[in-house]
């Protein structure tokens, strides 16, 4: 069996009265780009913060790939990048001092070939020498994916990267992020923008209260616990009775049609035009990963075991 | 010790060297001023030891207590400021060991004391003219106290969780430690419980085997003031890596 890129196995971890991580196993394999979804509090930060060893479990085990954190540390840290969440930088020097001290303390000597390449990726480039407290919020969050990229690690984790980070920048990560990927990275994701979990990662886990309340691939999930709806508004008329079961409408007036496929909007079109009904707005949503997040934190805690 | 080791050394001593005015200069300039006003006011009316004058006997414990203060605040501001700002995150994170946070603190500690020591003998050369050191006995005693208060300024930058615990810990600890050892007078002078009770404080020894550095003369034998020094050293030094192993308010 291939080495899994991150193993957590019943890890559990308290703060005084508050379970922050309550049992939570879970799996990402080589070369996936998972989502660890959930509320601000479900324990997201807490567990990204025990796999980089910045948090010490009261039990449970993490490995990266096959490395114990705790016990083989070194390695373990080696083969992790993380990008914290809080933006932290270290005013007294510059962008490209601070990646060269972060090489260091992996003990890499003459990395400038591969900083030089980070800081044209991430569009440093102009601030490299620039003092670290010059930077906006942006910049200094690219930093900081830099740092976290310095030694080349195969397993990357991203603590909600585009948060606070403009359009233009967040689609520039994203690219680099995605090539990555496709180079045989691992990628483990949190953010709030549930869009860009659905676009960019193939598995989804979301948390809760400490727990792991789903664990799935984005295509489950999304056929699970959402659905392809045509949505319809009359103009003064009643939606027909072969369409009415199965329909709901809102207090807006618009009527949502479930459907699966493209056939089935075309022939719900047909019966509306065949009852004579005028329609005055019409759209069809595709599934989408907030509608099953928000499902899936409504129903409450059920205990889900991991998908063999 | 792993090869990230000489990069978190590098990094601390950047650190000081790039506020050099306000880490080195600033403390050179306070020990110079405390040597005008204390040798004008006490110079005429204390001889330390036959034969020597106050001067000479003030400059190498002058010296000292600059050296112990700026160790100090070496280990303990770099601390407490990246934990504060967070960024020791991205330390936390590399496979830096315990042993490789300890020894880089603390030889940068080191080497700022060692540039504002030789800074204050170099800014008073031309005022007070001192005998040639004994160099062994003055590295001896330059390296343990000053890694005695390197290593308790990590203690204290791990400890503290905001700067003004930091500053009683300096203020109510650091500050009257360094000030009664013994800098401005022979403790010899002493009346008989104040001699025993400096005889309690480790910077004393350090203090006092310096000064012997250059005089050749002492109120305790340097030997055990080395003992003493280097005993209180490893102890210090211990309890830092139990602290940096146990990951105390570092990795929580």
């Amino acid at each position: 069996m291939a080495t899994a890129a991150v193993e957590v196995r019943d890890v559990s971890k308290r703060f005084g009265a508050l379970r922050a991580l309550d049992g939570v196993s879970l799996t990402v394999e080589e070369g996936e780009f998972f989502a660890l979804l959930g509320p601000n509090g479900a324990g997201k930060t807490t567990l990204i913060s025990a796999l980089g060893g910045l948090v010490r479990p009261d039990s449970g085990r993490l490995r990266v790939l096959g490395r114990d954190v705790a016990t083989e540390f070194g390695e373990a840290r080696r083969l992790l990048g993380i990008v914290p969440q809080e933006i932290v930088f270290d005013p007294f020097f510059s962008v490209r001092e601070t990646l060269e001290l972060q090489s260091g303390y992996f003990g890499l000597r003459d990395n400038g070939k591969w900083i030089d390449e980070l800081l044209e990726r991430l569009a440093l480039g102009v601030k490299a020498d620039a003092n670290m407290r010059s930077l906006s919020g942006g910049m200094k969050r690219r930093v900081m994916v830099a740092q976290a990229l310095v030694h080349r690690p195969p397993v990357i984790v991203l603590d909600e990267p585009t948060a606070g980070v403009d359009v233009e920048l967040r689609q520039t990560l994203w690219q680099f992020v995605r090539e990555l990927n496709a180079a045989g990275h691992t990628i483990v994701l949190t953010t709030h923008y549930l869009e860009e979990a659905q676009n960019l990662c193939s598995r989804i886990a979301m948390m809760k209260a400490g727990r792991i309340v789903a664990l799935d691939s984005t295509e489950r999930l999304l056929a699970a616990f959402s659905e392809r709806v045509l949505r319809v508004k009359l103009a003064g008329c009643e939606l027909p009775a072969s369409l009415a079961a199965g329909a709901t409408v809102d207090a807006t007036g618009w009527h949502r049609i479930p459907v699966e496929n493209a056939a089935q909007v075309e022939s719900a079109l047909a019966r509306l035009r065949e009852s004579g009904a005028r329609v005055s707005h019409l759209e069809v949503t595709e599934p989408e990963l907030e509608e099953v997040f928000v499902k899936i934190m409504a129903r409450g805690y059920a205990p889900d075991r991991e998908a063999a | 010790m792993t090869r990230g080791f000489p990069t978190l050394l590098r990094k601390e001593v950047m650190r000081f060297w790039k506020v050099s005015f306000q880490t080195v200069a600033a403390p050179v300039l306070s020990a110079l001023l405390y040597l005008v006003i204390f040798s004008h006011a006490l110079s005429a009316r204390v001889e330390a030891y036959p034969g020597v004058r106050y001067t000479e006997f003030l400059v190498p414990g002058l010296a000292m207590m600059s050296m112990l203060q700026n160790a100090f605040a070496n280990t303990s501001s770099s601390l407490i400021q990246s934990k504060i700002t967070g960024n020791i995150v991205f330390i936390l994170l590399s496979p830096l060991t315990p042993g490789d946070l300890f020894a880089a603190y603390l030889l940068a500690a080191v080497a700022r004391a060692v540039v504002v020591g030789a800074g204050v003998f170099l800014a008073v050369a031309w005022l007070v003219p001192l005998p040639v050191p004994n160099p062994l006995w003055l590295f001896a005693f330059a390296f343990t106290g000053a890694g005695i208060l390197g290593a308790l300024g990590i203690i204290a930058g791990i400890w503290a969780d905001k700067f003004d615990q930091l500053a009683a810990f300096q203020n109510f600890l650091v500050m009257p430690l360094t000030f009664l050892a013994g800098v401005f007078y022979s403790v010899d002078s002493l009346p008989p419980f104040w001699q025993a009770a400096s005889h309690l404080n480790p910077f004393f020894y350090a203090v006092d085997g310096f000064r012997y550095a250059f005089l050749g003369k002492s109120d305790v034998s340097p030997w055990a003031s080395l003992a003493i020094a280097s005993a209180a050293f490893c102890a210090l030094s211990w309890l830092t890596l139990h602290l940096l192993r146990s990951g105390y308010k570092l990795r929580n």
